[in-house]
């Protein structure tokens, strides 16, 4: 059919209707049209450590799980905050130093290490962006891509922290269920705390100094507070997943803070769905394992999903999630204009 | 001179590079009266604005509010002691339904502190206490109004959203950065017993003005000014009496206007 | 003596690698953050055109250079400008295609000592005691004269005006009848072009590595930050201020900290002034 002819009519779903209010949840069947895809999710995510063929990709898995981490911060402070934060691995470097830090020189067991680095890198982290929440847009990304690098190059030119060979000899989880099902327990739990906090007054709040910081400042809110807080809850996210890299690879170095912790979260997040929270985790589980795969092509992979990336930012920036939750909520057909 | 003004203004100069936007402005408020600043287009009229409230940080001068220095503060924090301002470009939260629009300024401490519109007690659930508020400042409560989607709402609510906001402070002063302009006649015609009402309840209000008849009836006082500077202050009767006035209004038949119909 | 020579050419190779990506973002408002990969692709146009199809060298950069001024112009065609205002997209995307190219080289194997270009001028001379050799001197000259034309070419040239008409308000320009699509593109181009007569400049003192694209990127947003995103006066300045502390930091405390000094200028001037020495956005913000 003729594009100028004949438009396509979305159409709410009737049990989408009916099933927007809580109180309209009268049957079994609406009740199971809302929960079936929280469910699909939280089986999916639990049974994967089952479905892994083998340790190498139980791994995998973890990764997965520490990218969507990052992913999840990014989005959630991309667009629920209004800061494009290019620097997760900033996040990363800090929590997983901190980790290592506290493991070999304090000798905490990896229970104390994981929660102490969340806090602490969470705050220091958040102190030493604090003079660079006023920035807006390009300025704050451009500063957040340099915070990893600015770090790496501290760290080697003072030469502490083990210099350029890291900190090595770092407990690791007492075996590798523990070791997956909390990573996969944290993101659970991030992913839906998260969509409950955008959804209160807080969120409302973040999102209103997005748009028109200047009528948040009228309305007598500490925009700055506020911002502090977002990139506290969002590093403490990156430094969680930083802390879980350590002990799981039982090493933390210079390398923490490289590119590939900043870029690929980014690049999930434009696949899996902007501003949906779920579509980074979407996105993550997709592209890590891919570029796993493609592993034996070296830096081509890297080439790989710099071009998906540009082809979805080009072609389907809704993303994923956006797409699949259209065609669940929504018909579709073509009609004659 | 005004026995313990609420706001006083004391040799405000603001200058942008080299332009000089304010030049050595001072005049007071008295608690609970209505001032109404006039002046030209370009004469510096929102630029007070943005001074009193933190907006932009005066190159000389002091801003007093209750006899407290709040010169240079931030902005938040002078909302928070009760000085709140409407923008002369509105600026509502457009992607959210006009009822959310309040619950960010219910949010804030000072709306916190004061305890939600109906006095004392807990705030309530905010999205009822913004509802109480729109109907207050006339939104239709009964109607599906308060619910739209802010974008979709005509100036006359945009107006009213921004004058919704700072109610929602609890304000003890509100500067209106020209609630009138781009509204039809009979919008005008509703939000001038609005304004009256506002100054009955306490609220010392500052506007500022181009549509010189609503204001000379609301107004107790009016401040003139021109090019930066500050022409005269009086009642509405002495300053359409002044020669200057109609210099700086030269040609424009609105004081004309004003004249006959005073 | 010897700070101050090697000073003035460790800037003036610093704003010759900002200036394409000051003219990019002063005119389009993009950020181009493939900069550093088109300064690269140039070298390696170059060597092959030199190389591989035995050209004369001098032909070889002038091809180079419109082979690289034609992959800016179709970037800017087909992706950016469908990103186009939209901020996180933007950087996102140019991002991804330096990334692309980048890294796409490096695969292709492009890596390593092998890849060099043949100095313009073999030879020194002294210079108040200090050797500089003729490859240098010609650099500083012709990144001085290139700085001129510029100059000349936006103030006095029909297109040079558009280009600044379009840089100051793109809506006004539009109704004026400036194209502003096409100027962006030519603006891309423009940007690529400098980008690649940097490389021409700068890449015969060393080799042609991957890694240095991603090390001029950043120099060449520090330098454009530094000076004001968009103001080539304050990028050309902000160049000589990080050149100099630079190379100070280099004699006095060690080369290690190179890197961070520059780094450290970006964070800090954003910090306290976020407009850059010459930008003029704070100003206008100010004003509400």
């Amino acid at each position: 059919m003729d594009i100028a002819q004949a438009r396509k009519e979305r159409i709410d779903r009737g049990i989408k209707v009916r099933s927007d209010g809580l109180y309209a949840l009268m049957s079994l069947k609406e009740l199971s049209y809302l929960t079936l895809p929280r469910f699909l999710l939280i089986a999916g995510m639990l049974s994967l450590p089952f479905l892994m063929p083998g340790m190498y990709w139980q791994r995998v898995i973890s990764i997965v799980c520490i990218y969507s981490l990052l992913a999840l911060s990014f989005d959630f402070l991309a667009h629920y905050v209004g800061l494009v934060c290019l620097g997760g691995a900033f996040f990363i470097g800090m929590g997983g130093y901190i980790a290592g830090i506290l493991n070999t020189y304090f000798g905490l067991p990896p229970v104390l290490t994981i929660p102490l680095a969340t806090i602490i890198g969470g705050a220091l982290s958040t102190f030493l962006l604090l003079p660079c929440l006023p920035l807006k847009g390009v300025y704050f990304a451009i500063v957040t891509l340099m915070y990893p690098l600015f770090m790496a190059r501290i760290i080697e030119a003072f030469d502490i922290f083990g210099g350029t060979d890291g900190i090595i000899g770092i407990d690791s989880f007492s075996n590798h269920w523990v070791e997956q099902y909390v990573v996969i327990g944290v993101v659970l739990g991030f992913v839906f705390g998260l969509r409950r906090l955008v959804n209160m007054d807080i969120g409302l709040i973040f999102t209103a100094i997005m748009d028109n910081d200047q009528a948040v400042k009228a309305s007598g809110i500490n925009i700055t507070l506020y911002r502090a807080l977002a990139v506290f809850i969002a590093s403490s996210m990156g430094c969680l997943g930083g802390a879980c890299i350590t002990h799981i690879y039982m090493w933390s170095g210079i390398s923490q803070f490289a590119l590939d912790f900043s870029i690929l979260p980014i690049a999930a997040t434009v696949i899996g769905g902007a501003g949906t929270l779920v579509g980074p985790v979407l996105g993550c589980l997709i592209l890590v394992p891919v570029s796993e795969l493609l592993r034996d092509f070296g830096t081509l992979r890297i080439v790989f999903y710099a071009v998906i990336l540009v082809a979805f930012i080009l072609f389907k920036s809704e993303g994923i999630m956006e797409f699949v939750q259209r065609k669940y909520e929504q018909f579709e057909r073509w009609t004659k204009i | 001179m005004i026995e313990d003004p609420i706001l006083k203004v004391v040799g405000l100069t603001k200058k942008f590079g080299g332009v000089t936007a304010l030049s050595d402005v001072s005049f007071e408020v008295g608690e609970g009266e209505i001032l109404g600043i006039i002046g030209p287009n370009g004469s510096g009229k929102t630029t007070i604005v943005n001074n009193i409230t933190g907006f932009i940080k005066p190159s000389s001068g002091m801003i007093f509010f209750k006899g407290k220095n709040i010169t240079g503060q931030k902005p938040h924090k002078i909302a928070d002691m009760g000085v709140t301002r409407t923008f002369q470009v509105m600026r509502p939260y457009y992607s959210l339904p006009a009822y959310k629009n309040l619950v960010i300024p219910l949010f804030s401490p000072r709306a916190r502190r004061t305890g939600g519109w109906r006095g004392g007690g807990r705030l309530g659930d905010r999205h009822t206490v913004s509802i109480d508020i729109l109907e207050e400042i006339g939104f239709e409560r009964d109607s599906y109004i308060p619910f739209k989607t802010t974008s979709t709402l005509p100036t006359g609510y945009l107006k009213r959203l921004e004058l919704a906001r700072c109610l929602s402070l609890k304000p003890e002063i509100i500067i209106c950065d020209e609630v009138f302009s781009g509204l039809s006649m009979s919008e005008i015609a509703s939000m001038v017993p609005l304004i009256e009402r506002l100054q009955m309840d306490g609220i010392t209000i500052v506007m500022i003005e181009h549509r010189l008849r609503e204001l000379f009836r609301v107004a107790n006082r009016i401040m003139v000014m021109n090019f930066g500077e500050k022409l005269i202050e009086g009642s509405p009767d002495e300053v359409m009496a002044d020669a200057g006035v109609k210099e700086a209004y030269f040609g424009s038949e609105e004081v004309e206007e004003v004249m006959t119909y005073a | 003596m010897q700070i101050i020579v090697y000073g003035t050419i460790n800037s003036v190779s610093l704003a010759l690698m900002a200036l394409g990506f000051a003219m990019v973002y002063g005119i389009s408002r993009v950020p181009n953050f493939a900069h550093g990969a088109l300064y690269i692709v140039c070298g390696f146009v170059c060597w092959i055109f030199l190389n591989s199809l035995g050209l004369n060298y001098f032909l070889a950069i002038i091809l180079s250079l419109l082979v690289n001024a034609l992959i800016g112009a179709l970037m800017y065609r087909f992706v950016l400008i469908r990103v186009r205002g939209m901020n996180i997209s933007e950087i996102i995307g140019s991002y991804a295609i330096g990334l692309a190219i980048l890294e796409g080289l490096r695969w292709g194997g492009f890596k390593g000592m092998t890849y060099t270009l043949p100095v313009f001028m073999e030879g020194s001379i002294t210079l108040g005691g200090v050797p500089v050799d003729y490859h240098r001197l010609l650099m500083m000259i012709i990144g001085v004269v290139l700085v001129g034309l510029l100059w000349a070419f936006t103030h006095y040239t029909k297109l040079g005006l558009a280009l600044q008409g379009m840089a100051q308000d793109e809506r006004a320009a539009l109704m004026l009848g400036i194209d502003s699509d096409l100027m962006a593109t030519l603006a891309m181009a423009f940007g690529a072009m400098l980008a690649g007569v940097a490389a021409i400049l700068i890449l015969p003192l060393g080799n042609i590595v991957v890694e240095s694209g991603y090390h001029v990127l950043i120099m060449s947003i520090a330098v454009c930050i530094v000076g004001g995103l968009g103001s080539w006066m304050g990028a050309i300045v902000a160049a000589f201020l990080i050149g100099f502390t630079q190379i100070l930091t280099v004699v006095y405390i060690g080369s290690h900290f190179q890197m961070v000094v520059a780094i450290l200028a970006i964070i800090l001037t954003l910090i306290v002034k976020p407009s850059g020495l010459f930008g003029r956005q704070h100003e206008l913000e100010e004003r509400v």
